[in-house]
């Protein structure tokens, strides 16, 4: 069913997400715009998505059992194409096409241009509502299919996610399972001082659902809280991925001003090297 | 984009069904449907079509934000419990939520107040449902002034502006009871994002027992050559009055009730203009915008004749009777007749 390998091979993990943050950074460059912080943050857990955990096939995008992703952070649209791309649902060429006229690689992710693409999402603080009717409706429909919804930590602040949160945990949604982005970072600089979300993991407990927290980008954390958020029942899990912004390219990473811009092409040649270098 | 395309075809056929009627005044009552004697709410008509459209579809679930008791979508709860989810008083969630519900093929039907569904929501409903278009109806309530005694802050006046704005939604203003069972019946086979206005208020029962609605396409209850009246929603059965009226003062006035104000039966609308020279539109809703709005951009660029514009002169509403704001903002058979004499004078 699933031609993706599953494997909990945690050296080719690391591999494809390191593969996964050149297609970023190369596709983000030839942009010329686009987000480049929040998609390397992510790397680590939507590679360990798509090629370890979720259930689904490239040549069959509708395939009705497959397990949902919803990038509820749609500005880091550039990884989702990477790992879909990587994962066979469309050709690597496209990457080049990235933000430009009749692309179906939109800045943020459109579902009615591009397969593998559950939903249009770009504005923020509305993809776990969706997440939680697309997991009310798989279990009507008896279908063991999991929903996996990616949140960033500034997203969290919009009202509507804490209506969601107490909408999936009021239905008890355990098959939906959360993924904060927590780099602490969003525009107008950290979290913190922007507006925090601190206590995060005890908000999400109080609203009753199952919190795992983790290092986001240890492979070996992310499977494991994957495979437990499964075990879970009567209750949706929410991991908090603990990551660093710009993770992957030591001059990014941590900086608030790489959230909205594009590497340059001299920046995107000492990334690939110290990528090269480190893995 | 060829999605958009698809459409936009499947539209234009819906309206080629359906040839023009003239059909006579005439209306009967019948066995499981309203007679002309009755007056019934349009959210009323609501409740029993989502029950009956239930019984038929396994794949129908309805949503609501903690106002079941009066959207009537409670009707539907409490025959299929397993297929009603309650959202609390939260409808950026309702929307999303009901839009996940139809990705995984349901046909998901949202419903809370106009003001709240369209106003609260709108960015939900642009981004989630009108951008992916999605099969969900969102069927909202108390739209209009006749909300009555709760005042502005429930009065929806601005919610066909909002919701007609929206690439890929379809606006539909139910003028009674029976049209109302027809819009869901029908809606329900159509695939796309779709907007319902309905009333609180108990209306007049106008159209006939055998009418069929079509998504686009206008009725007209007959063509005068002085001037007509293009009408929706609760405004249809005051312009029949009006035209009633004008008829013993000598003016020859016709009325349409344009139930879909999007997509607009344009050539309905132009034949009215060819017919009397004078247009007045009414709706329980800004003159801007809405209904009046939309006749006014298919004239101008086609068939330019003088437009009065019945409706709320862009103020918001007040608390009060309905029947006593209907007067108070000039919604009234005597308003659209002072306002026809005025014209052709
Ligand atoms: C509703 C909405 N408001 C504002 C924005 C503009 N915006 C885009 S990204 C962003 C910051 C997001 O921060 P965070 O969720 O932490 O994402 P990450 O750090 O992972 O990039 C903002 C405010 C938006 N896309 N949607
Ligand atoms: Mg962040």
């Amino acid at each position: 069913m699933n031609p993706i390998s599953v494997s909990r091979d945690i050296n080719f993990l690391r591999r494809q997400a390191k593969t996964v943050r050149i297609e970023i950074l190369e596709m983000l460059t030839e942009a010329g715009s686009g987000h480049t912080g929040g998609s390397l943050s992510a790397a680590d857990v939507v590679t360990a998505l798509y090629f370890y955990k979720m259930r689904h096939n490239p040549k069959d995008p509708l395939w009705k059992e497959r397990d949902r992703f919803i990038l509820s952070k749609g500005h880091a649209a550039p990884l989702l194409y990477a790992a879909l791309s990587l994962s066979g649902y469309f050709d690597k060429s496209l990457l080049g096409t990235l933000r430009k006229i009749g692309s179906p690689l939109q800045g943020h992710p459109c579902s009615k241009l591009l397969p593998g693409v559950e939903i249009s999402t770009g504005s923020l603080g509305q993809g776990l509502s969706i997440a939680n009717g697309i997991a009310l409706g798989l279990r009507m429909d008896g279908l063991n299919s999991r929903v996996y919804c990616l949140l960033g930590d500034g997203e969290i602040q919009e009202g509507q996610i804490w209506e969601a949160a107490m909408s999936a945990s009021h239905y008890s949604l355990d098959n939906l399972c959360a993924i904060i982005d927590n780099n602490g970072l969003q525009i107008d600089g950290c979290c913190h001082d922007v507006m925090t979300i601190e206590p995060i993991v005890n908000k999400w407990i109080a609203f009753g659902w199952n919190v795992i927290d983790i290092n986001g980008h240890d492979i070996g954390a992310i499977l494991d809280a994957l495979d437990e958020a499964e075990t879970i029942k009567g209750k949706p899990t929410v991991i908090v991925a603990r990551t660093v912004k710009g993770k992957g390219v030591s001059f990014f990473e941590g900086k608030v001003q790489y959230h909205g811009v594009a590497p340059t092409h001299e920046e995107l040649k000492k990334a690939l090297r110290e990528l090269e270098d480190n893995g | 984009m060829g999605e958009k395309e698809e459409t936009r075809d499947k539209r234009q056929e819906t309206s080629k069904d359906n040839a023009p009627s003239n059909p006579p005044l005439k209306i009967r009552g019948g066995r499981g449907s309203y007679d002309s004697s009755q007056l019934v709410a349009t959210r009323d008509a609501y409740g029993e079509a989502l029950l009956e459209l239930g019984k038929k579809r396994n794949n129908v679930v309805v949503l609501d934000a903690d106002l079941s008791a009066s959207t009537k979508t409670g009707t539907f709860a409490k025959v299929f419990p397993e297929r009603f989810y309650n959202m609390g008083i939260s409808e950026q969630d309702l929307i999303g939520t009901a839009s996940g519900l139809s990705l995984t093929g349901k046909l998901a039907f949202a419903s809370t107040f106009a003001v709240f569904e369209t106003g609260r929501a709108w960015e939900q409903i642009r981004q989630t449902v009108s951008y992916s278009n999605l099969n969900v109806k969102l069927v909202a309530t108390h739209s209009g002034i006749t909300v009555a005694e709760d005042g502005a802050s429930h009065q929806a006046i601005e919610d066909i502006a909002l919701m007609r704005v929206l690439p890929n939604m379809t606006v539909i203003v139910p003028a009674d009871g029976i049209e109302t069972k027809q819009v869901i019946e029908t809606i329900a086979d159509y695939n796309y994002p779709v907007y319902v206005r309905l009333g609180r208020v108990k209306v007049p029962v106008i159209m006939p027992e055998d009418y069929k609605f079509s998504i686009g396409k206008a009725y007209t209850f007959s063509l005068g050559k002085d001037a007509n009246i293009i009408a929706c929603g609760i405004m249809v059965s005051v312009a029949i009055k009006a035209m009633e009226i004008l008829k013993e003062n000598g003016i020859d006035a016709g009325v349409i009730n344009m139930s879909t104000v999007k997509p607009l039966d344009n050539d309905a609308v132009i034949k009215a203009a060819k017919a009397s020279r004078l247009i007045v539109t009414a709706e329980e809703h800004s003159i801007i915008g809405g209904l009046g709005g939309a006749v006014c951009e298919i004239l101008t660029e086609n068939y330019p004749v003088p437009v009065k514009r019945i409706g709320i002169k862009d103020t918001f509403g007040c608390s009060g009777p309905a029947e006593g704001l209907m007067k108070l903002y000039g919604l009234t058979a005597d308003d659209i007749v002072r306002t026809v004499k005025e014209a052709i004078k």
